[in-house]
């Protein structure tokens, strides 16, 4: 490592967590760490304290300042711990397992054919996938009403399909067509549905953050001012690790916290910001640790366990809903594919992808399941068939849509479309049947 | 013999104007060659290349120049432009930042009051709008503010404009947002010539500079002849360039557009209108004399740009026309813009809202004979 001045010389301090199943390959950026809890110890001690610091043990005294990752398999824990203070011995029911199952495999198998059809042409621009990051979605949105809202960043597709935009709707919007979600004017990075409440959507990454902020400030302004008492809607937050250095980050971390804002914060820590590593770009890169510094418990869960992000979610998303403030949540997980379908993905280490290929998702709540004989293999594989059946019928769909008509290009920039102006004849522009006929032919 | 027509005529669009204009029009179009602005050498540059080789041969030829923005190090660029620059100098000069325009922007700014030259890299200039701050106070406004003792030697530079199915918040035009503020100066390349030679002028001005390029031209390919290939080659600021002399119509255009714009005067030469393409390259300061010096040879103006028509480029062109030259002014002058509305994903609402090579036809032919209506404008 060059020792100028803007190089991040990486700190290593060998062997210092014990509990640590599998030393990491030795890949740059690959260290110790001490901070990582087990199943066993979700930081439920964490949440409840209202005061800054999370609770301490004794691992983490003396650690360094970097992230490794560490496989923490569910089931693994499970057998070694069996009275463990997360109660009992099975975290979810049939019912609940299977729809996370179905979840997980709907983002999955989503995400594969957006990359098909993109190679075949019938996708443009950027689209960003979201392939090995579904324990992150799932587990925070099946636990979410329809009022709640959930805002994202450009990687958006599997958030769109778990908060309940059908899949044709997402599919068709991705291919252009007037039947997409935005009617085809949004694109894949852009999603909204106000029906489900997802609020974007979002190009600028950051952008997202004072947004989602800002519904949750709505929420509590309407039980507060407008008395509607029942109005308990907790906004959940998606971004990444480049985000976090990224200065509404902490602004909005800041007001959230003085305002008690019903927002749960959730970080997608995939490691990479297109071919930046998060160690490179981030002057501690520990990023839970963002949150006690602004008065709001941060907690750090294995991204790639659904199981585990859940009981963290329901932890962060009931405080939330009880009045009790804002959670920052790191999920550390990962992408599989590149950035985007169009980066060529040549600086990721192929051991650190295949350590966490290793660490699929779906794959662990399938083991899981079929361990504690929640199910039988066959009615996942049904549930299987039937995604793929959902996935078909999308793409169907979308190619049957027709494109937006050519009147369309004026539609929606105003809500009150009064806002084009007058005419030369004194009415409202609008209001001139011709008006729709496009700048274009100008 | 045409001048005396006009005189007689005046302006307007009455059928003898029209009627005249027809019958002289083809005798203009055998004694006018269209001339091209093509260099004698056979050797071809992509722009994204004569960037690469701009910055490489600045920053060889002066140690404070520093490059620094998000990805232009180890992924070699996000569009490849800094492509071995880091392998070259190294990562204290080429810097990889963090994703936050508005704190490196500002760093940038600081390092340039304090002697240093950096050129900023904004991956789009979309994303310049975390940053514009700084680039207009901290950058614009700080030499006047400070009497003259702190100028700002800094280049911002990247990629603006439509690219193909971005969506809304990746594909504005920022010219004219840019262009109306006092103390920057905005470039905006067309060819690889432009490339090199404006970047080239912009490191080596002590003023801030924005460098608006374009994503579609990167891979595009042009003539160099060795001149432009010189490293002490360098474009003047302020001077816009004729890429094709005419004599019917003024057609004036920047970035990309210049490119449509020479494809709809090959088009006008085959109905016999003799277009002169004027490439902007600097928008701020804008080549008024050029412009006007080309409308008074060819009476009639067509703007073209690629942002929202409201306030554009096309609209301050047009005023400086209309104060410097409006006797001369044969016809009204035609704006082409974008679309009046956010950039829409949709690939056929895209092409709708973006200007066509027919657009820019049918305003030179109705600049010509006024004899297709103009349509209501959004």
């Amino acid at each position: 490592m060059s020792a100028s001045f803007f190089s991040v010389r990486a700190v290593r301090h060998p062997g210092s967590f014990a509990g640590e199943e599998h030393g990491p390959p030795a890949a740059s950026g690959w260290l110790a760490s001490g901070f990582l809890g087990s199943a066993g110890k979700l930081r439920f001690r964490a949440l409840s304290v209202s005061a800054p610091a999370p609770s301490s043990s004794a691992r983490r005294r003396g650690s360094s300042s970097v992230v490794v990752a560490v496989s923490s398999d569910v089931v693994k824990e499970k057998k070694l711990k069996p009275s463990s203070s997360s109660s009992s011995d099975l975290l979810i029911t049939k019912e609940e397992g299977l729809e996370l199952y179905e979840d997980m495999v709907l983002g999955r198998s989503f995400e594969d054919m957006c990359a098909q059809m993109y190679y075949r042409g019938k996708m443009f621009g950027f689209v960003h996938l979201y392939n090995g990051q579904e324990a992150v979605s799932t587990g925070f949105i099946k636990l979410l009403k329809q009022e709640d809202c959930v805002v994202s960043t450009y990687r958006d597709h599997v958030h769109a399909l778990s908060k309940g935009v059908p899949a044709r709707a997402v599919m068709s919007e991705l291919f252009g067509k007037t039947t997409g979600c935005c009617r085809g004017q949004g694109g894949s990075m852009h999603m909204f549905s106000k029906e489900h409440n997802l609020l974007g959507g979002f190009a600028f990454i950051g952008e997202g953050i004072p947004i989602a902020t800002g519904a949750a400030f709505a929420s509590k302004y309407r039980r507060e001012v407008l008395k509607e008492a029942d109005c308990d809607h907790v906004t959940v937050a998606f971004f990444g690790d480049g985000t976090c250095n990224n200065g509404q980050f902490y602004e909005c971390l800041n007001m959230a916290a003085l305002w008690k804002l019903p927002i749960v914060f959730v970080v997608e820590n995939n490691l990479w910001a297109i071919g930046m590593s998060h160690l490179r770009a981030t002057s501690d890169p520990q990023i839970w640790k963002k949150g006690p510094a602004f008065g709001m418990p941060g907690v750090h869960v294995d991204g790639m366990d659904v199981l585990k992000v859940r009981e963290v979610a329901k932890e962060a998303i009931g405080r939330a809903r009880r009045g009790e403030g804002p959670t920052l949540v790191e999920c550390e997980t990962y992408r599989f594919r590149g950035h985007s379908l169009a980066d060529p993905d040549e600086l990721r280490d192929p051991a650190e992808k295949a350590c966490y290929a290793a660490r699929d998702p779906i794959v662990a709540l399938k083991k899981y399941i079929l361990e504690k004989n929640l199910a039988r293999e066959d009615e996942l594989k049904a549930i299987d068939k039937k995604i793929d059946e959902i996935i078909e019928d999308s793409v169907e769909f979308a190619d049957a849509s027709p494109p937006p008509h050519r009147s369309q290009l004026l539609e929606n920039v105003f809500a009150d479309p009064k806002g084009f102006g007058i005419g030369p004849d004194g009415r409202y522009r609008c209001e001139d049947p011709k008006f729709t006929a496009g700048t274009a032919q100008v | 013999m045409l001048g005396v027509v006009r005189q007689k005529v005046g302006t307007g669009g009455s059928p003898l104007t029209v009627a005249i204009l027809g019958k002289t029009l083809p005798f203009l179009r055998a004694a006018a060659t269209p001339l091209r602005s093509y260099s004698s050498a056979a050797k071809e540059m992509t722009v994204r290349d004569a960037l690469n080789s701009a910055l490489d041969e600045e920053m060889s030829a002066d140690p404070r120049v520093f490059l620094m923005g998000e990805e232009v190090g180890e992924y070699q660029g996000a569009y490849k432009i800094s492509k071995g620059l880091l392998d070259k100098y190294g990562p204290d000069r080429v810097i990889d930042t963090p994703i936050t325009e508005a704190g490196f922007t500002g760093i940038g700014v600081g390092a340039a009051y304090h002697g240093l030259k950096p050129v900023i890299e904004f991956m789009t200039f979309n994303f310049s709008m975390q940053a514009i701050d700084h680039i207009i106070n901290s950058a614009a406004k700080s030499n006047y503010m400070s009497a003259g003792q702190l100028s700002v030697p800094i280049v911002f530079r990247g990629p603006n404009g439509a690219a193909a199915g971005v969506g809304a918040q990746h594909s504005q035009c920022y010219a004219a947002w840019y262009a109306s503020c006092p103390g920057l100066k905005v470039l905006t390349p067309y060819s690889s010539e432009d490339a090199r030679g404006l970047l080239k002028a912009a490191i080596r001005d002590p003023d801030p500079v924005v460098f608006l390029e374009n994503e579609l031209l990167y891979g595009e390919s042009f003539p160099v002849s060795a001149e432009v290939l010189d490293s002490s080659f360098s474009l003047p600021i302020g001077k816009a360039k004729i890429e094709k002399e005419g004599k019917d119509v003024t057609i004036t255009a920047f970035s990309k557009m210049v490119g449509l714009a020479l494809e709809a005067a090959d088009i006008l030469a085959k109905e016999g209108i003799n277009a002169e393409v004027i490439n902007l390259r600097s928008i701020r300061p804008l080549d008024r004399a050029t412009i006007n010096a080309s409308v008074q040879k060819t009476n009639r103006l067509v703007t073209v740009e690629e942002g929202f028509p409201q306030h554009g480029i096309g609209a301050e062109i047009c005023t400086s026309v209309i104060e410097e030259s409006f006797g001369y002014l044969d016809a009204p002058v035609e704006r082409i813009a974008g679309a009046d509305v956010p950039m829409p994903y949709a690939a056929n609402l895209e092409r709708l809202a973006v200007p066509q090579v027919e657009d820019i036809v049918r305003a030179a032919k109705r600049a010509c004979y006024r004899s297709v209506p103009m349509a209501v404008a959004a």
